[in-house]
């Protein structure tokens, strides 16, 4: 873990939201907001937030699956918006997605086989003749039996073709996977094979993901670092450990200690947030948390905190004016 | 403890073009007055079906409720009529879902939709009632009652429309409420709030909750009881402390297993293999032994059921209620 592999700048997109039949109503909404990070070689980034809060967003501008409002992307030290259509398809052999909903992800008219081996026919990546045996061996590898290879996606629960999804994805040898809220969908026992299958494939093939979830438990799981995102910000990024032991920042604390747990140890004074996420296409002045926080002051009313670098740890970056 | 719901053996089955499936196979289980039990399980193993059953609200075909009673308040639910049951709905057993916006009608104020629970079953009048529903949104500590009352759900978020539905579950003091997945569209904060409003309010009016829900943290902080079923079967059944501290069954125990948790930094999950089988592919004998890591070949010849296992607790697997001493059960094989 040393290079950046993909590199965020300031970047930012916004979505004009139509009005109603009269315009009225109508106005931008930041979905992701400046947020500039970088993900090492080999390592989770655990991208977490709630509803709104651009995590998926943010997640489909790494793979420039959404064009940036402004700032820009950096894969391997290569900006995505200067590249041409023919060589942007060409790295994005090395980067992948992972989707939440297995059923509406996969189409329903082909065949398992065919999903898996479409990437590797476009990208033309082997001989004809090998690729079936690839295939088998890909799907053996993410857990689905031989002899699937024939059948269609709807034959299958949710947890199979979210294994189904992980294949296809790993079929063009990617070095970089956005993985968006994959376990969301699945029930908890099922939940845990899938998490566990992409600790080992990152373990065995050296993967880069970007891992977004709205559930603190399973970020934890599988990040190295975590970016807590608020309306379109990261407001905290820190090495895992670190930010679920320290948290610094007002909102990653009150989300933490909502999580319904079944430890009695350990377990910190709940502290439940007043009001809800504000609407993004208004969001509040200053900190955009400053409505929810407990520790809101008059500063925070007006200025935009920034991500900076906690004193007593560098690695840890908080944005928030009084931690 | 004085039994207010009582599920006897309880079946409730389904004909689907591939045939028969038993979706709840003989369940039973007593609720006590103002208690809080949950019914925890993954898709698919029975427990809205087992809710939806206790109300009556089994869509008819496909599906029946083939035997079993439902005694509530010493009358047996299965055997009222049509307009007996209605009755019953909402005065005495209210019921909330997962997807609040779904259960709300859109072109209807939400004020509306409260009072008219109220003039049906309270014959309460038009005013009255309106004044009521303003005060039911009160309780449930949304801001502005006066003027909220007045908007249609569209214009309410997520959080917002599970309080107007707890609002019109409560209108008329329904004894038992019964929340089918209540949280899970919410996120984690909003999630917070409404629990925890709903744990004030069961409180306050001394009724008793069932609670469905997959996610065990929520169990753990929330309730008194707890359920758990494996397709279509009870398997677990005692006080959440005891289960949650020393499981007995091994699904139970895979299940608390696999859970992603605060403080498992970087770890691989433990995890039960395999899936839930399909209904009408069940194995014989215990349903649960494809996937269980004690199943022996006794297994298969018989169909566990729920035994009594120490204090309260009784689960269906011979195998780990003859070791004895539950709380030894996490060192042995």
């Amino acid at each position: 873990m040393s290079t950046a592999l993909l590199k965020t700048v300031s970047l930012v997109k916004s979505f004009s939201a139509a009005g109603n039949l009269f315009g009225r109503g109508g106005g931008t909404v930041h979905a992701v907001n400046d947020v500039s990070l970088e993900i090492k070689s080999g390592e989770t980034l655990g991208i977490v937030g709630e509803s709104g809060s651009g995590k998926s967003t943010l997640g489909r501008l790494m793979l420039r699956l959404l064009e940036p409002s402004a700032g820009r992307v950096e894969f391997d030290g290569v900006d995505l918006a200067s590249l041409p259509r023919r060589e942007l398809r060409r790295l994005r052999r090395r980067m992948q997605i992972v989707f939440q909903d297995p059923y509406a992800s996969l189409n329903p008219r082909m065949r398992i086989g065919a999903i898996i081996a479409e990437g590797m026919r476009v990208h033309d990546l082997a001989p004809r003749a090998e690729v079936k045996q690839q295939v088998l061996d890909l799907m053996e590898r993410v857990g689905l039996s031989r002899d699937v290879f024939d059948r269609y996606p709807h034959e299958f629960s949710g947890g199979q073709r979210q294994r189904v999804g992980i294949a296809r994805a790993l079929a063009v040898s990617p070095s970089f996977i956005v993985a968006d809220e994959p376990v969301s969908a699945l029930d908890v026992s099922i939940g845990a094979q899938i998490l566990n299958l992409f600790i080992d494939l990152q373990e065995e093939r050296k993967l880069t993901y970007a891992f977004i979830s709205h559930d603190l438990r399973v970020i934890e799981h599988i990040s190295h670092r975590v970016a807590v995102m608020y309306l379109g910000r990261v407001v905290e990024l820190a090495p895992a450990r670190s930010i679920y032991t320290s948290p610094r920042h007002p909102y990653t604390q009150a989300l933490l200690s909502a999580v319904p747990t079944v430890e009695e140890k350990g377990r910190v004074e709940r502290v439940v947030l007043g009001g809800e996420v504000p609407s993004p296409l208004n969001p509040p002045p200053g900190c955009a948390f400053h409505p929810r926080c407990p520790l809101a002051e008059e500063r925070c009313r007006i200025e935009v905190p920034e991500l900076k670098a906690q004193r007593e740890d560098a690695t840890h970056q908080s944005a928030c004016h009084l931690r | 403890m004085n039994g207010l719901l009582s599920v006897e053996n309880l079946q409730t089955e389904f004909h689907t073009e591939e045939g028969r499936a038993v979706a709840v196979d003989g369940v039973s289980f007593t609720i006590a007055e103002g208690s809080s039990t949950a019914l925890v399980g993954e898709s698919g193993c029975g427990k809205s079906v087992t809710a939806m059953s206790i109300m009556r609200l089994i869509q008819s075909p496909p599906g029946y409720i083939r035997g079993g009673r439902v005694m509530f308040d010493g009358r047996d639910l299965l055997s009222l009529g049509e307009a007996e049951m209605r009755a019953v709905r909402g005065n005495d057993i209210a019921m909330i879902f997962q997807e609040p916006m779904t259960s709300l009608n859109p072109v209807l104020t939400i004020g509306y939709q409260i009072a008219e629970a109220l003039r049906v079953h309270r014959s309460l009048g038009k005013r009255e009632a309106w004044e009521a529903a303003v005060r039911m949104l009160e309780l449930v500590e949304i801001p502005d009652p006066a003027e909220r009352v007045a908007t249609y759900p569209h214009q309410l978020s997520g959080g917002m429309r599970q309080r107007v539905m707890i609002a019109m579950a409560l209108s008329c003091d329904p004894r038992l409420l019964i929340a089918d997945e209540p949280t899970t569209a919410l996120d984690v904060t909003i999630q917070a709030q409404i629990l925890e409003l709903m744990e004030a309010l069961r409180e306050k009016t001394g009724m008793a909750l069932l609670l469905i829900t997959h996610d065990l943290g929520v169990v753990a902080e929330h309730c008194e009881q707890v359920l758990v079923m494996y397709a279509g079967r009870v398997v677990e059944q005692g006080a959440v402390a005891d289960v949650f501290a020393a499981p007995a069954h091994p699904y139970t125990r895979g299940l608390l297993r696999s859970l992603p948790r605060l403080g498992g930094s970087g770890k691989r999950l433990a995890t039960i293999p395999g899936m839930v089988p399909p209904l009408d592919r069940l194995p014989s004998g215990c349903r649960f032994r494809d996937r269980c890591e004690s199943a022996e070949a006794a297994c298969a010849a018989s169909d566990p059921q729920l035994q009594e296992c120490g204090s309260g607790r009784t689960m269906a697997c011979p195998l780990w209620c003859e070791l004895g001493s539950l709380a030894a059960t996490e060192s042995r094989p």
